[in-house]
Order: C-alpha cells, then structure tokens, then sequence
C-alpha cells in the first residue's frame, strides 16, 4: 500500500504556560461593583447624596448582610453537595428564642431573690448553637438513613423549627438581655463574625479532606462512594455545619435586637441560597466557592440598602431582587453552555 | 449554501441530490483552550459504506464527529452533506438533516424506561396531546424485532447492564433513520456476542445505503466491519485507505508514527499465597455460590457473556452492593465488606465499567478526579490535604500513563474519552493496592496506550498485587490472565489455565 508521508508527532500540547483560568467570582465582583455605581450615580441624581460614602449606611448595610451571609455559608457547602437547605430561616428563629431565653437579666428576679447572678454569655451562645447544630443533624440524618430528598428533609425541619420557636414562649418575644450578650451583635462585631466563618470555611472547602469529599458528593455521589468516601457520614457533617451556622446567626441576630422572637429569620433561607447562587454555586452540585457566596450577599445587601436609600417601594425592591437571582442562574447557564461549546 | 431548512424541506420531499458522498468535510479546525484538538482535517464518507476512524486517545476522531453532528461548531472548515454545502447549528439540526450519532459516553435517562428514552421528543400521541403508552410500546417492540433486540421496553434504564444500555443507544440512533450514522466507540462495553449482533445491524443499514462512522479501538473489528479506514493523529489528518488494502500494522503505523510491537507483554511471575478467598457468595436473583482464590501475584481473568453477573461479583466484593450470604476472607481474615470504604481500608481497588456514572467527577478537574480514592491517612494530617505531595504524584502518574491534558487543572469532561479512563486508572493506582479489581481496564484506550496499561498490570502482579480483571476482549482476557474465571447466568462454569484456555474453550463455557 501507498503510505503516506507521516509527518512527524507535532508537539501539540502548549504545556508550558500554565493557563490559571480567571476565578468567576470576577464576574460577580465586577457585577456587583457595577450595581453599586449605578446607585450611586442615581444617588445624586435623584437624591444629591452620595450612596456610597456614607459611613452611616454602609454600616448598617454591612450589618444586615451579615446574618445573611452566615447563613449562607453554610448553605453555600449544603448546595455544592448537591442538596438544599430550606431549614436555616426558621432555625434562626430557634436558636435566637433558645439564646434569648438563657440570655435574660435578671434584675428583676433578684428583687425578689438577691442571690441570683446573670448566667455567664457563653451559656446562651453554647445553647443556640448547639440547639442549631442538633436541627442540622436531624436534616443530616434525614437524608443520610432514609434517603429522602434534602428538599423534603428540611422543608419538615423548617416549618417544625418555627413550630418549636413559637410554642417555647407560647409566642411571647423574650426581651431585657444582659448587656454582655447584647454586646456581641453590637458594633463592628457581626461583621468580624461573618468574615471569620466565610475564612474558615474557605480554607476548609479548598485545603481540607472535609472540603475535597464535599465537591467529590455533590459531582457524582455514586462515584464518591466507590471511592472509598462514607457519602452517608459526611453529609450529616455538611448539614450539621449548616446547622451550627445558624444558630450563629439566630444568636447575633438576637444579641443585636436585644431580643429574641420566633418571627425572626423568616424567608433568610431564601436570601442566603440567592446569595450563593448569585456567588456561582451551581444547584447541581460540586460547583461553588465561598468567595463568591460573600460577594453574593453583598450583592443582594447593596440592593436592599440602595433601594432604602432611594426610597423606593420594597416591593419593586422585591420584583428586582428576583430579576437579579434568574439572571444570575441563566447567565451561571450560558457559561457552562460556552465552556462547553467552547 | 443552502439552508437546513431548505434541505430538510428537501430531504421530507425525497428528492435527495445524488452524489457519491454522503458527507465530505474539509479543512476543519478546531481549537479549545490550550490544545487543538483538529487541524486541517478533512474526511469524506461514502453512501453504503462503513467508515472506520482510528487513532490514538485525544486524536480529535470524537471532536470531528460532534462537529459533524452538530454538538460544536468549527473555527473554520467546510461542510457538505449530500453534495451541499450546509451549516449546522445543533444536534437537532444535525437530526433534522439526517445525521444521527452515537456518543462515546451513554447518554440515557436512567429513571425513563427504554421505549421513553428512545422516542424522547418524538413520543406518540393520542388524540388529547397526551403520550399515548401503547402506541409508544408497540413502536419500539417493532424496531427491536427489526434489529433483533430481547429487551423489555418498559423496563427502567438505570436497571440495565451497560451492555444492554449499549443496545439501547444504537436501536434509538437507529429509529432516527438518519442517512448518516456515526458510532463513536459502540463496542467498548460489549461482548463479543453483542458486537456480533450489532455487526448484523451495520451489515444491514449498509445495505440500505446509509453512511455509518465508526470509531474504535478494536483492529480486529476494523478488519471484520469496515470498508475504508482514515487514521488521524495528535489533530491532524493522516490518511484514508480501503480497508482490504492495509494490514494492523500500518494501522497502527500511521497512528503512532512508531512500531509497537510486543501487545500484551505479560511477565510471568511467582504466584505467591492465597490473599483473596471467596467462598458460596451469593446475591439473591444476581449470582449464586460464587467460590475462588486469587493469589499474590495473580492474574485472574473474569469471562463471561453480558448480564452472566461478573460485574456485579466485582460489586459485591467491593462492598458497592454486598452479597448476601457467602464468605470473604483476605490473608486468611475472614471480612465483612459492606461499603466500599471497608474495601479500601483492607487494601481493595476497583475501577468500575462506567467512567460517567461511577467514575469521573465530571466538573471537577483531573487533579482533583486522580487523588480522591487516595487522600487517607498518608496525605491527610489535621484533616489538611498535603496538597503539593499528591499534586505531585499525580503529575508523575500523569507521566506514566501519558495523559494527554495541558494541565492537571482541566476539568475532566474536557478530556477525550480514553483520557478519561487512564485518569481514573491512575486513581486507584495512587492508592497501592494489593487487591486490584479491574472492570474493562481499557475500555475506550488506544492499541499504544493499552500495551502500556497491561505492562502496569503486568508489573503490578509482579510486585505481588492480586489482581482480579474482567473483561469482554478476548485477547485481552487470554493475553494476560493466569486463569480464567468463566460465568454463565450467575454461576461459576468452569476454571482455565493460561496454559489451556482458547477463546473457543471460554465461549464452550460462558454459553453452555
Ligand atoms: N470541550 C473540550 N474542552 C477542551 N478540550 C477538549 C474538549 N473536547 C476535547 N478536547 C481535547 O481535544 C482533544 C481531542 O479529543 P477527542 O475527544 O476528539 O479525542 P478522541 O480521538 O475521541 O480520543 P479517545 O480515543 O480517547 O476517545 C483532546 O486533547 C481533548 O482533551
Ligand atoms: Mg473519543
């Protein structure tokens, strides 16, 4: 037969240059410095006020998006398995009752008995977060031992968490919280908080074994387990940290309200899965980092604040926030879509 | 250039332009991030004919072929069916112009049924626009009796064996009764009864005078099926030739632009002591009082037809579905495998049949796909991975089984299919396992890169591993077992010595 020439191997593969792909969280960074330009340039249009030097707004902006970003910290590792957690708006108002509860003065009653001294502050913190940590187990092992469907597992956790919240009092708000509790949602602190989770847990989702197993579940359970992870073990860890995380939040939102009520966090799941999935965690698990989960809550946040501070009505603020949460979803599509194309 | 459109509307009106090709592509490129994976490659498939693609692991034969039917699109080239020029847009469009494909990695629905997944999006309906359930199992019992396929449509896909899922695939590119049909690696999961069956098919939509791609690893089938045979290497277009007209050797020749010549170099090696014992494993309904030894040392050969229960041995010893009764013992220990966690800590690996559902970790990267089988206590302390140590085991294991990958950050999907395949062959070798389980190891994996793969075997056995290997090639299975495992139905038929064993003696027993 007639060979051809064969040419010779090419080397084809351009090894060298390793090529770090751009994180995507530079996406959402730029889209979120982009929303915060657009208020401020509405800002002096309509108002003649700056939106963003304005100490005092930032402030309580970077107050409220703490709570939330907690939270979603721990929602954030739920997602990237691959599961949901419905649970944690409820918990948080578990938790805030439970702390709330161990938290009070006890000025009056020393009236009466003068003995009586407050309760240490680690008492009421170690109880909302144990009472949360104890829910996210139950989700855990929910899903881990029955195999039911995160979805259901933690939509029950979230309507019987309110449940308990509101028996616990007989729906009565506990207020007159001593002053050392108070002081942990005061100032600056809320804030520190939260970044000291988001640190952790990034560290933890990129350097660790935990980390490793918690993208390995979400990607592909079945091939998780054949290699050798324990899926069932790992996710009650990942759903007890998502636990843990709000009762955090349930105890700094009640120390920074001075009170504790079973309303408080309702609707927050929602806030905090729209946050990781503005932040790029993917619903279909193994996708998502916290970097982009905090750029996310700070997103939503700076909406909230700027609507506030056009004074817009909170309902067109709702209208746009669910905008912004499909737009996220479809645009997180049409990436994957081009990478795959390429 | 026409529209696909205007051809469809050309195609339905049966006034197909005649030319002697079915399909000429020419000077197509394309480029991903980091590789070209074609570069001014052209290939032209004639009416009634079977075109074999051959070529090395990442050589670009599936990127053309998803080129062809619509998946990506080039960065330049041109494109004529039926003598016209024309563009395609989508897999759909692709559809719609009378080009079906099979892809290398199966594509189904695990929770549908079969006759679902096959008329996806063309299901019947009754007179309220809903799917009509009858009509939807007659149509598919028709086409199976067509192709001579015994599977229950009705039947859930996630219950079938990867074989049968195989069958699924071709009878649903076949339904499409497309003019042109592209097989990317049909046989990889198969046996040789089922490639049979599936030759029949080819032979027969041949003689309809449709086009049919194929793309494999196999020589033996290149010879038996093809007309003519184009090689493509490293991206480039190497050359077309009838098939009657080139030996193996050229083949492999033009591929590797180097001889190969010893195919299945295996060592032969002291057999040491008994390490794995099994005795009466039985998995009600699976496979029933399953007893054998392997040794140190040890190549055992699993052989079998499809759904004769080696796969789900293979399961049962890895603790992915425990058997029911029956007895395991390693060393001498007697174990209760019940996960696959179990396995591993008593020096157990298994590289499972199918990459997409129980191997890769498709969005994640290759670095991260390699070391998951591996990070225990050795690269783990305080619960930190040490990172740069694996990172750099797995480059050296990148190395050794020469993974064709820019980085190890690319995502896995990314990879070409036999790519893919070493990856997850270098997962378990990273965790020096003394009990290695391997079902269809070179599945998908190129002639070069398989003689590689048996040398690692080899050397592994000779290290004093025991290694337990099922697999449905022939000469694979008599080139490097010691003995021979036969399965029939769930049941042991019989043992043979390398020394005795003939594909002739393993079919005697695995057909009864
Ligand atoms: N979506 C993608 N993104 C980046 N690179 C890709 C992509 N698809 C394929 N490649 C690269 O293109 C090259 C050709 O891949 P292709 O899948 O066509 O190989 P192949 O010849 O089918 O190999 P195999 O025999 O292993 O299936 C490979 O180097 C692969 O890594
Ligand atoms: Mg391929």
């Amino acid at each position: 037969m007639a060979m051809e020439q064969v040419t010779q191997p090419a080397q084809r593969l351009e090894r060298p240059q390793r090529r770090r792909k751009l994180p995507s969280e530079v996406n959402i960074f730029l889209v979120l410095i982009g929303i915060a330009l657009i208020f401020e340039i509405l800002g002096w249009i309509v108002t003649g006020q700056s939106f963003l030097f304005n100490r005092q707004r930032l402030l309580v902006m970077i107050l409220q998006v703490s709570v939330i970003g907690i939270i979603s910290v721990g929602v954030t590792q739920v997602i990237i398995t691959g599961g949901i957690d419905l649970s944690s708006g409820s918990v948080v108002g578990l938790t805030a009752m439970i702390a709330a509860s161990l938290a009070q003065t006890s000025d009056f009653a020393r009236a009466v008995y003068p003995a009586l001294t407050d309760m240490p502050v680690l008492v009421p913190i170690l109880a909302g977060l144990a009472a949360g940590t104890v829910a996210g187990l139950i989700n855990g092992s929910l899903i881990a031992y029955t195999g039911i469907p995160p979805f259901i597992a933690t939509l029950g956790m979230m309507v019987a968490a309110r449940g308990v919240a509101k028996w616990y009092t007989r729906g009565q708000p506990v207020s007159m919280l001593s002053d050392n509790y108070a002081t942990i949602g005061s100032g600056i602190w809320p804030v520190v908080i939260f970044l000291v989770v988001a640190l952790i847990f990034h560290i933890a989702l990129r350097y660790t074994r935990y980390g490793k197993f918690t993208y390995a579940i979400g990607a592909n359970m079945q091939a998780a387990r054949v290699s050798g992870i324990n899926v069932g073990r790992h996710l009650i860890k990942v759903y007890a940290i998502a636990g843990l995380l709000s009762g955090l939040a349930g105890v700094v939102l009640s120390a920074r309200a001075i009170s504790g009520q079973a309303g408080m966090g309702v609707a927050y799941e929602l806030d905090a899965i729209a946050a990781a999935v503005i932040g790029g965690t993917s619903l279909s698990g193994g996708v998502g980092r916290i970097t982009g989960t905090v750029i996310g809550t700070i997103i939503l946040g700076v909406m909230t604040s700027g609507f506030t501070f056009l004074r817009i009505d909170a309902y067109y603020q709702e209208i746009v926030k669910g905008i912004i949460i499909v737009a996220a979803v479809v645009a997180d599509q049409y990436r994957q879509r081009k990478r795959r194309k390429a | 250039m026409i529209s696909p459109v205007t051809m469809r509307a050309v195609r339905t009106a049966g006034a197909i332009p005649n030319s002697e090709f079915l399909l000429e592509v020419e000077g197509v490129r394309k480029a991903f991030p980091g590789v070209v994976a074609l570069d001014d490659v052209s290939f032209r498939l004639k009416r009634g004919s079977v075109h074999a693609l051959m070529g090395e692991n990442g050589a670009g034969k599936s990127t053309l072929m998803k080129i062809i039917a619509g998946v990506y699109s080039p960065d330049s080239g041109s494109f004529k069916l039926r003598g016209n020029e024309i563009e395609l847009n989508s897999p759909l469009d692709a559809l719609e112009n009378g080009i079906a494909m099979i892809h290398q990695e199966l594509n189904l629905m695990p929770f549908m049924t079969v006759a679902e997944n096959i008329w996806i999006r063309r299901e019947p309906k009754n007179a309220f626009g809903f799917v009509d359930h009858r009509a939807l199992r007659d149509k598919t019992e028709e086409l199976f009796d067509r192709l001579n396929i015994r599977i229950d449509p009705e039947i859930n896909v996630g219950e079938l064996s990867v074989a049968n899922r195989q069958m699924v695939e071709i009878a649903k590119a076949v339904s499409y009764e497309s003019d042109v049909l592209i097989m990317d690696e049909p046989t990889s999961a198969l046996t040789e009864r089922e490639v049979e069956h599936l030759f029949q098919i080819i032979r027969a939509l041949k003689a309809e005078g449709k086009g049919i791609v194929y793309i494999t690893h196999k020589m033996n089938e290149l010879f038996e099926i093809a007309d003519e045979v184009s090689v493509f290497r490293d991206g480039r277009y190497i050359g077309t030739h009838k098939a009657d007209d080139v030996t193996r050797d050229d083949i492999i020749h033009m591929m590797v632009g180097r001889e190969i010549t010893q195919m299945f170099p295996k060592e032969d090696v002291p057999i040491g002591d008994v390490v794995l014992s099994v005795r009466d494993m039985t998995l009600k309904g699976v496979f029933h009082d399953i007893s054998f030894d392997v040794r140190a040392g040890e190549i055992l050969g699993l052989a079998g037809l499809v759904g004769s229960g080696r796969s789900n041995v293979a399961e049962a010893l890895f603790g992915v579905t425990p058997a029911t009764s029956g007895e395991i013992s390693i060393n001498g220990r007697t174990v209760d495998i019940r996960t696959p966690a179990i396995a591993m800590r008593n020096g157990m690996a298994f590289l499972t049949e199918d990459r997409k559902d129980t191997g890769c970790f498709l969005v994640l990267d290759i670095l991260e796909n390699m070391q998951m089988a591996v990070l225990r206590d050795k690269y783990v302390s305080r619960g930190f991975v040490a990172q740069a140590e694996v990172e750099r085991e797995c480059e050296q294991m990148r190395e050794a089984l020469r993974i064709k990958t820019p980085d190890l950050n690319e995502r896995i999907e990314n990879l070409s299919g036999g790519n893919q395949q070493k990856v997850l062959i270098g997962r378990w070798l990273l965790t020096r396992p003394r009990i290695l389980i391997l079902d269809e190891p070179t599945r998908g994996i190129d002639v070069g890169a398989k003689a590689e793969i048996h040398r690692l075997i080899s050397k592994l056995a000779s290290d004093g591993v025991a290694v337990i290997m099922i697999s449905s090639e022939m000469p694979e299975v008599l080139g490097m077992s010691d003995r021979i495992m036969v399965m029939h139905e769930g049941r042991v038929t019989g043992f043979l010595d390398r020394a005795e064993a003939s594909q002739v003696k393993i079919m005697e027993l695995a057909a009864q």
